[in-house]
């Protein structure tokens, strides 16, 4: 009834490949678009802003780079803490020793460093497979964030070993230091992450995104269609590297304004990867619905019980919130293991054949 | 030639030239691995018999050395604080498969890896909640185990072999062994096995599945509880524990995921291998290297073997 593509006709290749072919879609994706743009920023607080909506949108992205690797491809990877680092330091180190060019252009270049470093660490892909290459990724992970610590060079011999995020400004605009209004900001992180998004949609949507998906369901058999594996797999690790490269850059240039090395431990990877399993595999939906979930609903459990006039010591309620958050993702692999994503297709199913239950 | 020298020659010329130094690192490494080997082992249980890789089992350890300390706080006699402990472990396996396993049979392996991840959480949560975050002292004089050091004159040097350690490897080698048996003789043990070849085979001769389950999520529990009293014994009992199992997964995956001997081996390489790597490479690269030797050894090896050394083959149809 509400969500009926019936009537809506193709008469065109364009029309036919078009990346939200039915109307209700393109009217829906307007208007999360529109209050993402217009509503939350001219309504949005500060808190609103810097303490939900920025660090959404980079996890988002973060999930985004993670799911194509494991949704799309099919490889487990637990590196994803120390990919994000390394686009974090590589930007950091561009932005010091070039500090005259415009600093977005660094954090979209610091890509391309966790991209090559992505590719070094995905060559045993070929030979590693599962759970074995799950803890090989591991490598990778502590590996990096060894390094973070080790190579002084990396955080220009601070004393005390963190990177602080310098101002820089753009047409005048302070964008990334001290003096940077949340607003500024959050507008940039979201036409990252926007950008990016319709990037990976028509790049899983394509040839490729089809050759990855061919990798997961088989790899030998994809091997036998003709798809080579190698470069295969190093691409999907190289891309989804770049996102994480670009996620970590943006967390600590545009969220945090300074980091230490410990940001990026092995933790950070079993977060993004709880945001992709409980988001929904394979969906780029579902890393959005994964990242909200996951990141908000600690902050849901810190902000509820108060209003509610129950005053809890508040390291009862950090340990709470643990039980919580690990009974909740329990709750969820049980009633949706294909994730939230999954949960969207039903919806729309039932908004279809409304009023009639089928 | 100076770089390649502090890299190939050097290193085996300190070796030579303290004999003692070397034994004592090596008699560390053993140590170290034997307990990377005991949390692997868990690993390895939960994963032949369910498929399931546990990644609760450091928080298992954690917890099973939390409680007994706990209990003994609360004024617990130590040993039937012991036998406390082994029933909540019990307890905990037996909910882990009512209430998560069952619901998820037959979900694709992430799925349930993810679950273990938030079992983890829950555990975590749960064990601070009741005896708190701080570092515990675990009551190793109350549960009779030695303490002090044997010191054996080498090489014109000294070799220090702590008590514990030696009840550790003791502790360990015991447990194997009774695992093997366990597994070899008894009739549960069969049935494990079968159910480890094929869950509907097993089901099918009417083998029953839950039961199963809780019976080797209660024998990981109580190699857990081993771990953890001998980790315990070694330094305090604390969460950081949980940092140190992530050190049995390059174990697991060097050894096989379903191989108790490659557990066994597989700690040893890695321990031993990380100990001379820092003792006689770290400086070169600064130290800590530690942090992450363990996995790139782990890495080497599976380049070679990608089921691990004692994995059972890889046969893929299509």
């Amino acid at each position: 009834m509400f969500y009926r593509e019936a009537g809506q006709f193709k008469t065109s290749y364009a029309a036919d490949q078009a990346l939200f072919p039915i109307l209700q879609d393109r009217i829906g994706i307007g208007v999360i678009l529109a209050i993402a743009f217009i509503v939350i920023p001219v309504f949005g607080d500060a808190f609103l802003l810097n303490a939900v909506m920025i660090p959404f949108l980079i996890f988002s992205l973060a999930a985004i780079g993670l799911n194509i690797l494991i949704g799309y491809t099919g490889l487990l990877s637990l590196g994803t803490g120390g990919f994000m680092g390394v686009g974090a330091y590589a930007c950091y180190k561009l932005t010091t020793i070039f500090p005259d060019v415009n600093v977005l252009v660094w954090v979209i270049a610091s890509g391309f460093f966790s991209a090559g470093v992505g590719l070094v660490f995905g060559l045993p892909s070929l030979r590693i497979k599962g759970f074995y290459l799950a803890v090989a990724t591991l490598a990778a992970q502590f590996f990096l964030s060894w390094c973070f610590i080790r190579v002084p060079w990396l955080y220009n011999y601070n004393v005390s070993g963190a990177i602080e995020v310098p101002l820089r400004a753009l047409f005048g605009v302070p964008v990334t230091g001290a003096t940077a209004t949340p607003l500024t900001r959050y507008l940039i992180v979201l036409t990252i992450v926007v950008l990016m998004t319709l990037a990976a949609s028509n790049l899983v949507r394509g040839r490729i995104g089809r050759m990855f998906m061919a990798v997961r369901d088989m790899d030998i058999a994809a091997e036998l269609v003709g798809i080579r594996l190698l470069p295969t797999k190093l691409l999907a690790f190289a891309v989804s590297s770049f996102y994480c490269g670009v996620a970590g850059a943006m967390m600590v240039f545009l969220w945090y304004g300074g980091a230490e090395a410990d940001v990026f431990n092995v933790n950070q990877s079993f977060f993004v990867l709880f945001m992709v399993i409980i988001g929904g595999l394979g969906s780029l939906l579902g890393s959005y619905l994964g990242a909200a979930l996951i990141f908000i609903l600690p902050i849901l459990l810190r902000i509820i019980p108060p209003k509610f006039g129950l005053s809890i010591h508040a390291a009862t309620v950090e340990h709470l919130s643990f039980m919580i958050v690990g009974a909740l993702i329990i709750f969820f692999l049980i009633v949706e293991p294909a994730g939230l994503a999954r949960l969207w297709q039903l919806a729309k199913q039932k908004l279809r054949v409304w009023p009639f239950p089928y | 030639m100076d770089i390649l020298y502090k890299i190939f020659l050097d290193p085996f010329v300190q070796m030579g030239a303290a004999p003692d130094l070397l034994v004592q690192t090596l008699w560390d490494g053993l140590v170290a691995g034997v307990l990377y080997a005991l949390i692997a082992l868990g690993f390895v249980l939960i994963f032949k018999a369910s498929g399931v890789f546990n990644f609760a089992q450091g928080i298992m350890v954690v917890f099973a050395a939390l409680t007994l300390v706990g209990l003994y706080e609360h004024g617990v006699p130590a040993f039937l604080a012991l036998v406390l402990t082994i029933a909540v472990m019990y307890g905990l396996a037996f909910a882990v498969e009512r209430v998560v396993l069952r619901p998820l049979i037959n979900q694709p392996d992430i799925i349930l890896f993810m679950a273990t991840f938030g079992l983890t959480y829950f555990l975590i949560g749960l064990g601070e909640l009741v005896f708190g975050g701080d570092p515990k002292v675990m009551i190793s004089d109350q549960l009779l185990l030695p303490r002090g050091a044997y010191e054996i004159k080498m090489f014109g040097g000294f070799v220090q072999l702590q008590k514990i350690d030696i009840a550790a490897a003791v502790i360990a080698s015991v447990m194997v062994l009774a695992l093997g048996v366990f597994f070899q003789k008894t009739r549960i043990g069969r049935a494990l096995r079968a159910v480890a070849d094929s869950h509907k085979a097993a089901l099918s001769v009417g083998i029953s599945l839950e039961y199963i389950w809780v019976v080797v999520w209660f024998a990981a529990g109580i190699v857990a509880l081993a771990t953890g009293i001998m980790w315990g014994a070694r330094s305090n009992v604390s969460f950081a524990l949980e940092i140190i199992a992530l050190k049995a997964l390059p174990v697991l995956i060097l050894g096989g995921f379903t191989s108790i001997p490659g557990a066994i081996v597989g700690g040893v390489i890695i321990g031993v291998g990380e100990k001379i790597g820092e003792f006689y490479w770290g400086p070169l690269l600064g130290s800590g290297i530690e942090s992450w030797l363990a996995y790139v050894i782990a890495l080497i090896f599976l380049l070679f073997r990608p089921q691990g050394l004692f994995g059972e083959r890889i046969i893929e149809r299509i």
